[in-house]
């Protein structure tokens, strides 16, 4: 049996709202998915970026001055929750895989286009949910690992709603997962073999693996810890006899490969920008994949590096210790090979090519002190300190969220027809790339220097880096205001962008901006060689 | 399983608006199902662990009894067999034989769960007597959903059967194919199940 395609029927552009509107509508369109996806995201990515400030005015001075001590706790948990539930990992799998992939595959739509419009609507339901629990009767406080017993002790209608919005934003990303994989798996035009796929497709796989065999045993953890707290029973409650190492287990085995489900994608998308503006192939296409999939395998056996401190036996931690480092490796050959990319490449100077290369630099200071953070010794000494809460940053912020932008600054002309304005788009980069260093580099030397995380109070010796630190958060939230002008003017007023305004060579470029329904007039073309730069350079264009 | 994948064929239909391909329904499902059993893993981790490393007062520990979970399991390889002899009858067109076959099938599962209740009410423990009781009834009452949802699907798609020329068809086979692999994997989950909380 074969399934019928029909976008007229699905997506019948007389039935479908015009305009904007047709955004707030229940579309079957990946491509309007995905932008749903996006915008979705960025108001959350405003309302977490509120609450950091607000973190971060609490810490510009020692005492807890500015919130009641329960109010930041509920503050801190929110913002982490939003950051990675509602805005990193719908964006980089969500936004951009249901925009792209699809283009890639040589596809009209998504495998499964309805499995992809709910997977896309429990987000906002779920994520306003969480928002709103601040309201009821005070939000979650036990952090974004919602470790019990901390969790079943603080008030609990906050951690239940908590626990039911990750469920269901949970739930979505497998939704999505499983959708890439058929995609990508099963819906290759004829005659596109695995290999001549651009490289965010293969990071889109590895990425959906992760989530298909790694989001269900969170999902399990969460129904066991919500029994705890309503029915009263003792899986993670010592007092009972429970076992909270047995939720860190659980929890570490979702929340490590959570990292490279934010960190994989923008992989992916980094390899696609690189080459466009720096007119070169990606360097060693083959190593990339493999990288991939190395660092897939290695996600998933790495987690109890999370709880070097909890008590795990010495083999557990050599173990643990000896697999973490080798993630190193694949990592390290991704790194070399973006650089090896630029090496001698015709490299324009603009804003998606400045964010990529934001991205490579803080991908590699995180990557570094994630290695150190590895060794046993060193994490029993930073543990639970300000050093962690660097490297996270470093990792899901100055890696992660630049490249969110610089796929804006990239795929924008292909969205909406119009250019982004460059002036303003180097404006954004500085003050970001500045903020987040002086925001986060500080905070090396706050953990070392013993600077406890999750606390509205310190020593007060630490309050002039924490200025410095507050200063830096400060020109990060301002600098979402050059780019909210930038788009909101270039949307109004834009120069034309034309089809292919970067010359690239991947297929989305091939078709008009922005796209048809059913992505291509007729029959979809066939890319050979997504990084054929390499003859521009030869013919010396 | 009758056939997992209905057809091959990618059949070539270029009008502009119009493509057609191959059904991958039945592959989503079985990724799905993979996703799902990473679940049961998750539990099954956490149960072996506490049965390590949280060993129970000599008081609390109970003696399960075996007659009512060894018959459940027989209940639910015996349903498997049946549910594949409905896939059988339905290719070869008789839908009233598929019909039978699935009304016995669900027969089987509702009388699995009516065990199962039975089971829970003659246990001396109930859920918040201690770790072990808890994960028994979080392991069990888990699986039991998965029979629910299952036996549930196996009527409507008998109900679908039931209507010559309708949803269900020799032609149309997915969904009695997608409910069969669901079924299969729940009794799957259950010998897994059995043999690691009854016999271990």
């Amino acid at each position: 049996m074969t399934i019928s395609i029909d976008p007229q029927k699905t997506n019948n552009e007389s039935l479908q709202p015009k305009g904007w509107l047709r955004y707030f509508s229940f579309s079957l369109d990946h491509k309007v998915i995905g932008i749903q996806y996006l915008v979705c995201g960025f108001l959350f990515y405003l309302i977490g970026g509120t609450l950091a400030s607000a973190i971060r005015i609490e810490l510009a001075s020692p005492m807890s001055d500015f919130m009641p001590r329960d109010v930041y706790n509920q503050v801190l948990t929110l913002h982490g929750t939003i950051m990675i539930f509602l805005w990193i990992v719908p964006v980089v799998n969500g936004a951009f895989g249901n925009y792209l992939i699809p283009f890639y595959v040589g596809a009209r739509d998504m495998a499964f286009p309805r499995l992809n419009a709910v997977a896309f609507w429990l987000i906002p339901p779920s994520g306003l949910m969480l928002v709103a629990s601040y309201f009821v009767d005070g939000a979650a406080q036990a952090g974004w690992t919602a470790y019990p017993p901390l969790s079943i002790t603080t008030p609990q209608s906050g951690q239940i709603i908590w626990i039911l919005s990750v469920l269901l934003l949970g739930g979505s990303s497998i939704f999505g997962g499983i959708n890439f994989i058929a995609t990508i798996i099963k819906l290759r035009r004829p005659g596109l073999k695995l290999m001549k796929l651009p490289m965010y497709c293969w990071a889109m796989l590895g990425t959906s693996l992760l989530v298909v065999l790694s989001t269900p045993v969170l999902a399990g953890t969460l129904i066991l810890l919500s029994f705890d707290i309503i029915a009263n029973t003792g899986f993670f409650n010592p007092v009972l006899g429970g076992n909270v190492v047995v939720y860190q287990h659980l929890f570490w085995f979702y929340s490590h490969p959570a990292v490279y489900i934010m960190v994989l994608p923008a992989f992916g998308l980094v390899s696609e920008i690189l080459p466009v503006h720096a007119r070169k192939p990606l360097f060693g296409y083959t190593t990339m994949v493999f990288s991939i999939m190395g660092i897939v395998v290695l996600g998933l056996v790495v987690w109890a590096h999370h709880m070097f401190t909890s008590g795990t036996p010495p083999w557990m931690r050599l173990f643990f210790t000896i697999a973490t480092a080798f993630i190193a490796v694949p990592t390290g050959i991704k790194f070399f090979n973006w650089v090896a990319t630029l090496w001698g490449g015709k490299i324009s100077i603009n804003s998606a090519m400045l964010f990529s290369c934001g991205f490579i630099i803080n991908f590699v200071f995180g990557g570094i002190t994630g290695v150190a953070l590895a060794q046993v010794p060193f994490d029993i000494h930073v543990h639970d300190t300000y050093f962690v809460v660097a490297h996270f940053h470093y990792i899901v912020y100055g890696g992660t969220v630049f490249i969110i932008f610089s796929s804006i600054y990239h795929w924008f002309p292909k969205v909406t027809g119009k250019m982004l304005k460059e002036k303003l788009g180097i404006l954004h980069f500085i003050i970001t790339f500045i903020g987040f260093n002086l925001c986060f580099a500080p905070q090396h030397w706050l953990g070392l220097n013993g600077m406890p995380r999750r606390v509205a109070e310190y020593d007060p010796q630490f309050q002039f880096v924490n200025q410095i630190s507050s200063l830096g958060a400060l020109l990060m939230a301002m600098s979402t205001i050059p780019f909210l002008i930038n788009v909101y003017l270039s949307v109004r007023n834009g120069k034309d962008a034309g089809d292919n305004p970067w010359n690239a060579l991947t297929p989305e470029w091939l078709t008009s901006s922005p796209p048809p329904v059913e992505n291509w007039e007729g029959e979809a073309p066939l890319v050979e060689e997504p990084y054929g730069y390499g003859k521009e350079i030869t013919e010396g264009k | 399983m009758t056939t997992l994948d209905s057809s091959k064929e990618i059949q070539k239909n270029n009008s502009e608006a119009n493509e057609t391909h191959e059904d991958f329904r039945m592959f989503g499902l079985i990724t799905f199902l993979i996703a799902d059993g990473m679940t049961f893993a998750g539990f099954f981790a956490a149960y072996l662990t506490y049965k390590a490393v949280n060993p129970l007062p000599d008081g609390a520990i109970y003696e399960l009894e075996l007659p009512i979970p060894t018959l459940n399991t027989i209940l639910l390889l015996i349903s498997s067999a049946t549910f594949h002899k409905a896939g059988k009858a339905l290719l070869k067109d008789k839908n009233s034989e598929s019909q039978k076959w699935l009304f016995f099938t669900a027969f089987l599962g509702i009388i699995f769960l009516i065990c199962q209740l039975f089971e829970y009410f003659h246990l001396p423990f109930g859920l918040t007597d201690n770790l072990f009781a808890s994960t028994f009834y979080a392991l069990t009452g888990f699986h039991g959903l998965h029979v629910t949802l299952g036996t549930l699907m196996i009527l409507i798609i008998a109900w679908q059967s039931r209507i010559k020329g309708g949803r269900l068809t020799s032609q149309n086979m997915f969904p009695l194919e997608a409910v069969e692999l669901y079924w299969h994997f729940v009794d799957g989950i259950w010998v897994i199940l059995f043999i690691i909380l009854y016999l271990l």
